[in-house]
């Protein structure tokens, strides 16, 4: 196997973990913070590449549309808490599934509504639109480089958000035991809010770093908010340093899988059960991956609920 | 005395009716409104209404009434509003639908109710061979029509060693099918994607490291957006020339933005096209609605050019079905594609033609005619049709 081709494809799985990592860490927060399944978190993700693509627009400049979408989305984000997310939380999962998946159908018909049915396009800025040689003989578009780079300066943000501030100290606490730190005189009620609109910002930047490179459609979170759910599943509820492994993981695991599979199976069966076989299999590795990550630690991997 | 002379005038009222003609025509429209592929029903509305206006207002001479229903993409609800249509609404005719797994559900229902189906888009295999029926008429292609027409495309251009990319389900299998039926060159990957997969970075990698002369894709919709985007900013477009059908066209342009530029396709019509039909088409369709239609506007105008040309065949008696079936066969209307004849299943014989992805002087993105790739092309499928006529 071509070593060369190796390594482009591990820095495709490792850019595809990332902006999972984007994802991944808002909705494990919520739902490890204030044990609230939130399917319209890849609403987020959608408005915020919609914003993005309209402030571009607007402006003409991409930089001004990334500095303008990424507050409005939170802010969109704290409006939901307020408005829906906030009655859930005394509620079972299945009222939150159903409550949250009529987000979903609302901000997918709203979006229409405001910008129409066809697909919006994002340009990319005329710095980011070429390709960089990393190695003698492989290209790689610069904008995906930005795109690691911009996710692991978040992941280490947010690692210095959560380990050493003191509203990093209430999340934790508040994914490790709820009752008690409500008990402490904490204001959950506010906290909570914050970490929503966090985890709306952070939603808003995926989508809005995916805006340049995929269709900006209605619907488009569903797919990447299915992903996003095996990610935390695996990586383990709550937990920030479980989302980063876990994104990492399952990005490596689709991507390597999707990649070299098919070939592999073709090497082994025959061309026809191959071409049936290889995509199929492919697809469902990841899941494959969670059914055996669950069998050996149910909590996931770095668990972060005591109590 | 009364009352038989009552009876009389009864019967004879009753046994005049059938010779009467209506005085309006119902037509049911299934398509799909909502989700991502709402916009190529909207183009097929929008496309199907024009046409009744350029029929004067009317479909045959008679007032139209047009019960516009979301299938929604789904089998189960195309079957739920096709029911809907025949049996509360009553419809004369039924036009639909746009994906190929909700005509399958539609199909034999709507065609056992003796109603006729006419459609503006989906044109799956079984239909056109041995489940072809009486009661259906395509306006459109056969599914396979665009693909077998860029696999000569390709083949003609001597490009010896492809690269093929669809998504895995049964359109996508049908159009990499379709492709190798006149391709016979060399495949160096047969690769099939997940139905709205948002990242293609690992197949495109495997696709430069194959090195092939050309590139054959299916990606319809939103995935044709993200994998165009994603293949010209990886640098392929100007490496391996990207040739596809239903995947770079008037839907999928103003998402795809500049990445589309220099990408081949094929298909029935181009907006381009050379003749008075189309050219009155095209102007008025961005007068009334803004923009440039798309192949499924141009389908569904000539699909109510082909409902007008029948009723006013049989001069409205909707009733006459024979009559009606006669007429539909003989397709006698000015098409947007030029010449408009039917093969012996009920599906159109007709040009297909390759164009390119250019950008005008006004900076606006247009699919630009390249010419004729397949004349008078009739699907594979007819022979297995036991329709004579």
């Amino acid at each position: 196997m071509d070593l060369l081709l190796l390594l482009v494809q591990g820095l495709n799985g490792l850019q595809l973990g990332i902006m999972l990592f984007l994802m991944a860490a808002g909705l494990t927060l919520v739902f490890g913070i204030m044990n609230v399944v939130n399917l319209a978190h890849g609403s987020l993700y959608m408005v915020g590449a919609y914003l993005a693509a309209a402030f571009q627009e607007w402006t003409g400049s991409f930089v001004l549309a990334v500095l303008l979408a990424l507050p409005v989305t939170a802010l969109v984000g704290v409006l939901v808490e307020l408005v829906a997310i906030r009655a859930l939380y005394p509620r079972d999962h299945l009222d939150q599934v159903l409550a949250t998946f009529g987000l979903i159908l609302f901000f997918n018909e709203l979006v229409r509504i405001v910008w129409g049915k066809a697909s919006r396009f994002m340009a990319l800025p005329a710095g980011l639109a070429g390709h960089v040689q990393l190695v003698p003989g492989v290209r790689y578009p610069a904008y995906r480089l930005v795109i690691v780079a911009v996710g692991l300066l978040v992941a280490a943000s947010l690692y210095v958000l959560i380990t050493r501030t003191r509203v990093g100290m209430l999340i934790r606490a508040g994914a490790s035991n709820r009752t008690m730190v409500s008990a402490l005189g904490v204001n959950v009620r506010l906290l909570f809010t914050l970490v929503f609109g966090l985890g709306a910002a952070l939603a808003g930047l995926a989508g809005l770093m995916a805006g340049p490179i995929v269709s900006i459609e209605s619907g488009m979170g569903e797919p990447v908010l299915i992903l996003t759910f095996v990610v935390i599943v695996i990586g383990g509820i709550g937990s920030i340093r479980g989302a980063f492994v876990a994104a990492v993981l399952v990005g490596f695991v689709d991507t390597i899988g999707r990649a070299f599979l098919p070939p592999l199976l073709g090497a082994i069966l025959s061309p026809q059960t191959a071409n049936q076989a290889g995509p199929a299999l492919a697809s469902v590795l990841i899941y494959v991956l969670m059914a055996g990550v669950l069998a050996f630690r149910p909590e996931g991997l770095f668990p972060a609920r005591t109590g | 005395m009364r009352r038989i002379g009552g009876l009389v005038l009864c019967a004879l009222v009753l046994a005049a009716w059938p010779a009467a003609a209506a005085d309006r025509v119902k037509v049911g429209f299934i398509a799909t409104f909502s989700g991502p592929i709402g916009l190529l029903g909207q183009h097929m509305h929008d496309g199907f209404l024009l046409g009744i206006e350029h029929s004067g207002g009317k479909l045959g001479g008679l007032a139209t009434e047009v019960a516009k229903e979301d299938d929604q993409l789904k089998p189960d609800v195309g079957l739920q509003v096709a029911r809907k249509l025949l049996e509360k609404d009553r419809v004369d005719i039924v036009v639909g639908t746009i994906f190929s797994n909700v005509m399958m559900a539609i199909y034999k229902p709507v065609v056992d109710s003796k109603t006729f189906l006419i459609s503006p888009n989906a044109g799956p295999s079984p239909i056109a061979g041995a489940q072809c029926s009486p009661w259906f008429f395509s306006a459109s292609w056969q599914n396979d029509g665009a693909h077998e027409a860029m696999g000569k495309h390709v083949q003609d251009k001597g490009l010896r060693r492809v690269y093929l990319i669809a998504p895995n389900y049964q359109a996508g299998k049908d159009a990499l099918a379709g492709f190798k039926r006149y391709y016979k060159g060399e495949i160096l990957g047969e690769v099939y994607t997940a139905i709205n997969q948002p990242d293609y970075s690992a197949e495109l990698t495997q696709l430069r490291a194959a090195k092939p002369d050309a590139l054959y894709v299916f990606q319809p919709g939103g995935m044709g957006v993200n994998f165009v985007k994603q293949y010209a900013q990886a640098g392929l477009m100007q490496e391996i020339p990207l040739f596809s059908a239903f995947t770079v066209e008037e839907t999928t342009l103003k998402g795809i933005g500049d990445a589309a530029v220099g990408a081949y396709g094929t298909a029935f019509w181009t907006p381009d096209l050379d003749n008075p039909v189309s050219k009155r088409f095209v102007a008025d369709f961005e007068k009334k609605y803004g923009y440039t239609p798309s192949l499924y506007a141009a389908q569904a105008y000539d699909t109510a050019l082909l409902i007008d040309s029948g009723i006013k065949a049989v001069n409205g008696r909707l009733d006459d079905k024979e009559g009606l079936r006669a007429a539909f066969r003989k397709a006698d209307f000015k098409s947007v594609r030029g010449p408009f004849r039917y093969n012996t299943n009920h599906f159109p014989i007709e040009n297909f033609y390759v164009y390119q992805v250019v950008k005008d002087a006004s900076g606006k993105l247009k699919l630009e005619n390249r010419g004729v790739v397949l004349t008078n092309h009739s699907d594979v499928y007819a022979k297995d049709c036991p329709m004579k006529w």
